[in-house]
């Protein structure tokens, strides 16, 4: 859905730019390769942008202009209503399963506030009212407390060593960036997901995503968009 | 930033992390923060860690010193955009500064 925005907004002047935070890059690539995109896709083994701009969960957007200021921080960033299947679910699915769908129902998600404001930006560029100004931008993005930059120390440390190899030793870096910033969602859902693709509960790791998920509330499980 | 030895370049670590030795001290996006201890060629890594408060971790196993972004304030401390510098999914390297003339949405997203 983001490549079909980007398309018809392209000859305006606006370019998408996609960053899959991803550990495991193969995975990544095949994904990316069934979409073939026509505009720049990368791949953040490292989730970087975590540790760069304060994000926390997927989907975050973050706009750019055309100096290289940007204009809105990071904040979640649907194109459109995510499909959980709206309707009944059918007896034969897995109850995990059947409970996660239930959970992420009722997940906000904002869609066509956030992209008719896009569409704003693109179309009246620093006038648009949804372009913040630089002070604004700074103050809007997350705190930055010592034991959020040692996560991302630990969890960078621990995506190199998953990526040499090292899985083992990967563990207890994750393990302390996940302590040290328990709202990090990209940081627990990487390391959930490699242990199980349902993100269930392991002997690995303390939390998983359902039991997290109703911890935090769904309500909170993304800041409320503040266009 | 991960580095296999506690002391780095001085030009490596500003190419990593932003920071530049100057005589001034450690600067970056026109901030600098005194050095009291002259630092030339080369930056000592738990030294600078300390003053930038930046975290430094160690696994001594491995070998290994990561060290974090500076803390203390926010999460972004200009609104001018990092110079992102990641592979594509053809393992090309991509600049974000290559879209200077654009508006850019850049939109993390995960296969998991």
């Amino acid at each position: 859905v983001w490549q079909e925005l980007r398309d018809k907004w392209h000859d305006s002047g606006f370019e998408l730019v996609t960053v899959a935070l991803d550990a495991n890059v193969e995975v990544a690539r095949g994904v990316i390769a069934q979409v073939a995109p026509n505009h720049p896709s990368l791949i953040d083994q490292e989730h970087s942008l975590d540790a760069l701009l304060g994000v926390v969960n997927v989907p975050s957007g973050v706009w750019i202009d055309e100096g290289g200021v940007m204009v809105r921080p990071p904040e979640p960033a649907f194109p459109r209503r995510a499909s959980y299947g709206d309707g009944p679910l059918p007896d034969s699915m897995p109850e995990r399963l059947r409970d996660m769908l239930l959970e992420a129902r009722r997940i906000q998600t904002n869609p066509e506030t956030y992209v008719a404001a896009l569409q704003d930006w693109t179309e009246n560029g620093s006038e648009s009212r949804y372009a913040l100004p630089p002070e604004v931008v700074v103050e809007r993005s997350r705190p930055r407390p010592f034991e959020e930059a040692l996560a991302a120390a630990h969890f960078e440390l621990g995506a190199y060593l998953h990526h040499a190899g090292q899985a083992e030793a990967a563990l207890p870096h994750w393990r302390e960036a996940h302590r040290l910033q328990p709202d990090n969602w990209t940081y627990k859902r990487q390391a959930w997901s490699l242990a199980d693709p349902l993100q269930g509960p392991t002997d690995l790791y303390e939390g998983d995503w359902l039991g997290d998920v109703r911890k935090t509330g769904a309500e909170n499980y993304y800041p409320p968009l503040r266009m | 930033v991960i580095s296999t030895t506690i002391d780095v370049s001085a030009a490596e670590f500003a190419r990593r992390t932003g920071w530049e030795i100057k005589p001034e001290g450690a600067c970056k996006e026109g901030r600098c923060v005194p050095l009291p201890e002259v630092v030339t060629d080369s930056v000592h890594l738990p030294y600078i860690a300390k003053l930038l408060k930046m975290p430094l971790v160690h696994d001594e196993a491995a070998a290994l010193w990561c060290l974090g972004p500076a803390s203390g304030g926010k999460a972004l401390s200009s609104a001018l955009a990092p110079e992102l510098e990641l592979p594509d999914w053809r393992g090309e390297t991509f600049r974000l500064s290559s879209l200077r003339g654009s508006k850019v949405l850049m939109v993390a997203w995960a296969s998991w």
